[in-house]
């Protein structure tokens, strides 16, 4: 079954997307749009890095996003002005990917295939390292989930009734940097934050509680990875954007819901 | 007795910037203690110190081993993008049962909110929910930071009305910051005047017949909110100078116990 491409991208899409639903919701209640716009554009930087040293690019993503990440929360917790700062290591992480991408002698890179997936081409040893990836980081994210709503709603509440909200910080930097190593096969550097965004922005006006919202964002996610394959395959589009549109366009729908029914 | 929680030549800041020096406070079992203090005084800081969310700078705090707190925050922010239900807030970070979530609202004096928007509650409202939160627990210490701000009133008068109702069903002691100068006055046992140190201490007669505390909010107690206008090198009277001193064997609570 598994030798078919189109069963091995939709298992990477579910994947990716169920993995990265919950964790959007922490995204998008924190406020760190950017940060996971950043962490995720870095993945460029981690591509050339990993080509660069001929170490697995699973690897050498993973080991960028995550100082990104951390580079990232000891800046903005110095209370730096965090907007622009974000913004700043966003697009510079970028530019600074594609040059540095552009020195590797080697191989002729497929760089649009890092940018905006290549959810075709996973093998069964991506799918794998995808699964890998993607359960470890939804179990921590399920392990950690109450202490990371608390320390979300107020870092002084959580601090208060005994946990620490730099730690539940840092599991979160942690499952971000994994979420983003898995995903930049399926929809691509450019991509990923909106896969972590956008359910979870969708699946707002359908919740009234967190976990109710996690839920429906990893229903809407799967929903659109799975959709977005059979779209962009039956109208020969590329797989990752067609996901994220279809992610958005469920995002429209939700939002006209909400208003309508006041 | 020990302390519940005492502070020891404890001096607070942000980056370099000392906003609290030489604090030496303790709360004793079951005793109401207020700071009060004008703007950017400290007070804050203290509380959040007290709860562990902000490191001393210098000094240390001692916390009574299994020291349960009940925190009550000045406002809470809910982004709204976060959906959450009276109930679900409740039960962070540990889950309890609807039937308790009820109970401890009941308790609180905002019975039936469980299924209620945190966001759609009103100021009064979600302050007695935040205090039915940190009730939960059946807290050892109670740490309150100007809990009624944003209540007019009668809404304040009542929130305080349930703090001391609190107080006398559970034993907690309270530690607070307030602004309503008058309801302090006559709901504390004991009250410290702060700013950027302790400027005096004592039970609510003497700190308002001292000359720090008269410099800092006027002479009426009555309706007198915080002067912004005060010194800040202002010598200490001897009424108030010997707050370290006395060693906070004062009243009848350990007669309580």
């Amino acid at each position: 079954m598994l030798d078919d491409f189109m069963v091995r991208a939709a298992l990477a899409g579910l994947g990716v997307a169920l993995a990265a639903a919950p964790l959007g919701c922490f995204v998008v209640w924190r406020r760190m749009a950017y940060f996971g716009d950043a962490t995720s554009h870095a993945a460029i930087l981690g591509v050339a890095l990993a080509l660069a040293l001929d170490v697995p690019v699973f690897g050498g993503v993973l080991v960028i996003a995550l100082a990104m990440a951390l580079a990232l929360t000891v800046l903005t917790g110095r209370g730096v002005g965090s907007d622009a700062l974000l913004g700043v290591f966003a697009h510079a992480a970028l530019a600074l990917g594609l040059v540095a991408v552009s020195f590797v002698p080697t191989v002729r890179v497929d760089l649009m295939g890092y940018l905006v997936g290549d959810i075709l081409a996973v093998s069964s040893g991506d799918l794998v390292v995808i699964w890998t990836g993607a359960v470890l980081a939804s179990a921590l994210i399920a392990w950690r989930w109450s202490a990371l709503l608390s320390a979300t709603l107020s870092p002084d509440l959580a601090q208060a009734a005994g946990l620490n909200p730099r730690r539940e910080h840092l599991v979160l930097t942690l499952a971000l940097a994994v979420t983003v190593a898995v995903a930049i096969k399926v929809v691509g550097a450019l991509l990923i934050a909106a896969l972590l965004i956008i359910p979870a922005a969708a699946a707002r006006p359908l919740a009234r509680t967190p976990e109710a919202m996690a839920v429906a964002a990893m229903a809407i996610g799967a929903g659109s990875a799975l959709g977005g394959l059979m779209l962009s395959f039956a109208l020969d589009t590329p797989t990752g954007p067609t996901i994220v549109s279809l992610a958005a366009a469920v995002f429209c729908v939700t939002q006209v819901m909400q208003t309508v029914h006041g | 007795m020990s302390a519940l929680l005492e502070t020891r030549g404890l001096s607070l800041g942000y980056g370099g910037q000392l906003v609290m020096r030489d604090v030496n406070l303790s709360v004793m079992r079951g005793e109401i203690v207020t700071i009060v203090g004008p703007n950017g005084s400290g007070k804050s800081s203290l509380i959040r110190a007290c709860i562990g969310a902000l490191k001393p700078a210098k000094g240390q705090i001692t916390r009574m081993s299994g020291l349960k707190i009940g925190y009550v925050p000045q406002t809470l922010a809910i982004d709204s993008t976060l959906p959450l239900t009276v109930a679900r807030f409740l039960g962070l970070p540990r889950r309890i049962s609807a039937r308790r979530a009820e109970a401890v609202l009941a308790e609180a004096g905002v019975p039936g909110l469980g299924n209620r928007q945190m966001r759609d509650l009103s100021g009064g409202q979600f302050q007695r929910v935040l205090l039915a939160r940190a009730l939960l627990d059946a807290p050892d210490l109670l740490v309150l930071d100007e809990p009624t701000q944003g209540l007019d009133q009668p809404g304040s008068a009542a929130f305080y009305q349930q703090i001391e109702n609190v107080r006398q069903q559970t034993g907690c002691a309270v530690l607070m910051v307030s602004h309503d100068l008058h309801v302090v006055m006559a709901a504390s046992d004991r009250v410290l005047c702060v700013n950027g140190h302790i400027c005096c201490e004592g039970t609510p007669e003497i700190v308002a017949s001292a000359p720090e505390y008269r410099a800092l909010f006027g002479t009426g107690t009555r309706g007198a909110l915080a002067l912004y206008r005060h010194e800040h090198s202002h010598s200490h009277g001897p009424a108030c100078e010997d707050d370290h001193g006395h060693d906070h064997g004062h009243h009848g609570n350990e007669a309580a116990e």
